[in-house]
């Protein structure tokens, strides 16, 4: 006899209940999405389509991999975000990092530096060289990145404000090789939606901040062309408390602003979007988070070719790098974050990730210690070489629980979409704080349950102990903020300042003209001049932001 | 003003600092619990959230604070308060500060600091213990 849900239900399950009841009433992911006790053929949609639905690897819509051999052809890209202290220190920490098997560079800025001020600016003090690497000018750029040779490593730089200012130093460093800027890769993560939305640190308004970033685009294209210039991030939202529906929401509703930036300012989509990459977090709920990943390449997969009329295969491709959660990890019991990475790790790495850090299990506590590092990438190492994951392709499509849930995570990341676009796009939803409120509510009811004991964080507010937090971090000497200052200062001293100023009427002058920027920006940062210096020699024109604060 | 009033207090993000998760958690925290919230929004000078915090008449001012700048900016703005005249404000805050900080902040005149974990029904509960309405004089 052929055995159906109902009568499974009816004559086994019905008595196990009575027997013993569930643990709770309802299941739900860490992000509320609701998780039914079975998923079988039945909970697919009705005519779901594998053909349409999954494809193959390496075909439309991807939603199994973007590569047609995925990581049997190639590992994902292990690359530790690093950056503290002066730019000796950090170029110190990416060789350590390349010798011991990293493939990538990863660069953190710190505070000052990503919000487009100098070192020696008021707003600076106590933050100089604390989160991240200190640039101030070129010569910062040419000692973080001394005895690199550019054109054997691939770097991601995560600065968004004054993205094009530190990328044109990195331009520069180049030329100082000798390399080429055609041979040229890695990703600026530029990415400046979601800093009004989550992130927050912003120098012009959105629309005078999206001009920079089309020039940018237009630049490359025809000068750094294997340069990805937008790593459109889901990270920061995610990190500031939104569901892994908004994240995914959100974070393609940007993408999908820049594409029309790009075609506005007369640019062929084909021409910049195999160039946009994406940057997502990767929670504790390990389904939901595959689930986001497979529904993030099928939905942009979409956008694209039907949408926006994307001819290039290559410009339907959702590339992307994953992270950790950071804001996953307690200071409680930190040993316990190795076991939170390793699940997140190997959720990104099922969900088809291009590249991957993990996070170190004490940065819930300060800046990650070598130790720590060293023990997250060993992480990605084991998933990779140990664990055997890797051996096939998306080993979980046509899982019914996870088509499922890929299902449903499209269909509500789709909706939240055409909302964005009848309030007139992004950049218009961003002016009337929808996204910024969206998440501030999603963040107070995660934490409401997290009080209640509605959702657990073990040694929190489950399984705890009596705390002695005990484990050797990394912290930063003021030492470095007083160097950075004396530095900053012998440079102003000794550059070309009559040159530099010129330079500077320059770029103020192409802004009112609307020619690209990026050429006059460079030439002021060949003649050192400084990140805060450059940025607001557009204030003029562009002029400030002031975010509208919702709570 | 009736010593029963509610407690009006101040949420304060310094410095450049744009993690704000936190400070918007604990001002609706404590919305919720029937206090009287300012959030001064981002990127506040010291300088900046004592003059709200005086013009406002707040009775305390609480800072959360990411970006390891924590050693300046606390003992700053209680020396502000200091100079004027207004140190019966209390100063209190949360963030990632590490262990070995606590002491020198608590010496500076923060009255305590939640690092991640604390649940908010304990900062509410912490509140209502140890931050009483000022009489203004």
């Amino acid at each position: 006899m052929k055995r159906t849900r109902s009568s499974w239900e009816r004559d086994t399950l019905a008595a196990a209940l009575r027997k013993a009841p569930e643990r709770d009433v309802a299941f739900t992911t860490v992000s509320d999405l609701p998780i039914e006790r079975l998923y079988t053929s039945d909970d697919l949609e009705p005519g779901w389509d594998e053909s349409e639905k999954l494809g193959y690897p390496g075909e439309f819509p991807y939603t199994r991999g973007i590569h047609p051999t995925m990581h049997r052809g190639r590992l994902w890209t292990m690359r530790q975000f690093a950056g503290f202290g002066s730019a000796a220190d950090t170029n110190e920490r990416f060789r350590y990092l390349l010798e011991h098997g990293q493939t990538g560079l990863s660069t953190a800025f710190d505070l000052p530096t990503l919000m487009g001020r100098d070192s020696d600016d008021a707003m600076a003090r106590g933050e100089v060289g604390k989160e991240g690497v200190a640039v101030d000018t070129l010569e910062d750029m040419e000692i973080l990145f001394g005895g690199i040779p550019l054109d054997q490593v691939s770097t991601s730089m995560t600065i968004n404000a004054p993205a094009a200012v530190v990328f044109c130093m990195y331009l520069a460093v180049a030329e100082r090789q000798g390399v080429p800027f055609a041979k040229l890769s890695g990703t600026l993560q530029n990415d400046i939606l979601k800093e009004y939305i989550a992130q927050k640190e912003w120098i012009y308004p959105p629309r005078p901040s999206m001009r920079i970033i089309t020039d940018l685009m237009a630049f490359c294209a025809r000068e750094v062309p294997l340069w990805n210039t937008i790593s459109i991030s889901g990270y920061h939202i995610r990190e500031a408390g939104s569901t892994a529906v908004q994240e995914l929401a959100f974070t393609l509703a940007d993408g999908i602003a820049y594409v029309e930036a790009g075609r506005a300012a007369g640019l062929d989509v084909d021409a910049f979007a195999p160039r946009l990459s994406y940057f997502f977090n990767s929670h504790n709920d390990f389904f939901e988070e595959i689930a986001k990943l497979r529904a993030g390449r099928r939905i942009w997969a979409h956008v694209m070719r039907d949408r926006f009329g994307a001819k290039n295969p290559r410009s339907w491709m959702m590339r992307f790098h994953t992270q950790t959660a950071g804001c996953s990890l307690t200071a409680q019991q930190p040993l316990n974050n190795v076991a939170r990475v390793t699940i997140q790790a190997l959720a990104a790495v099922l969900g088809g990730t291009q590249s991957l850090h993990t996070d170190s299990f004490d940065e819930a506590l300060a800046l990650p210690s070598q130790e720590a590092v060293t023990v997250a990438l060993r992480t990605q190492q084991v998933i990779a070489e140990e664990s055997g994951v890797t051996n096939t392709i998306d080993p979980l499509g046509g899982s019914y629980f996870v088509e499922a849930l890929t299902d449903r995570v499209e269909r509500d990341a789709m909706a939240y979409i055409e909302k964005i676009d009848e309030m007139g796009g992004m950049i218009a939803a961003i002016e009337r704080g929808f996204p910024q409120k969206e998440i501030a509510d999603a963040s107070y009811h995660y934490q409401r349950q997290v009080d209640r004991g509605e959702k657990t964080i073990v040694g929190v507010n489950k399984h705890a102990v009596g705390e002695t937090r005990r484990v050797d971090i990394l912290k930063i000497d003021d030492e470095v903020e007083r160097a950075q200052l004396a530095r900053l200062a012998a440079v102003r001293a000794r550059r070309d300042n009559a040159k530099l100023t010129r330079d500077l009427d320059a770029l103020r002058r192409a802004a009112e003209s609307g020619e690209n920027l990026i050429p006059p920006m460079l030439a002021c940062v060949r003649d050192y001049g400084s990140v805060q210096e450059i940025s607001q020699a557009l204030v003029p024109v562009f002029g400030t932001y002031r975010e509208v604060s919702v709570l | 003003m009736t010593a029963d009033r509610k407690l009006r207090l101040l949420v304060g993000k310094v410095g450049l600092d744009g993690h704000d998760r936190g400070a918007k958690i604990i001002a609706r925290a404590f919305r919720d619990a029937g206090f009287e919230v300012i959030y001064t929004g981002l990127h506040q000078t010291p300088e900046m959230v004592v003059a709200t915090a005086i013009q406002e008449d707040v009775d305390a001012v609480s800072l959360s604070i990411l970006s390891g700048a924590h050693n300046y900016l606390f003992p700053r703005v209680i020396e502000l308060l200091k100079e004027r005249g207004a140190s019966d404000i209390a100063v209190f805050g949360g963030g990632i500060i590490p262990d070995e900080d606590l002491a020198g902040l608590k010496a500076a005149g923060v009255l305590a600091i939640f690092t991640p974990g604390t649940s908010t029904e304990d900062v509410v509960a912490w509140v209502r213990a140890n931050v009483a309405p000022r009489t203004l004089g």
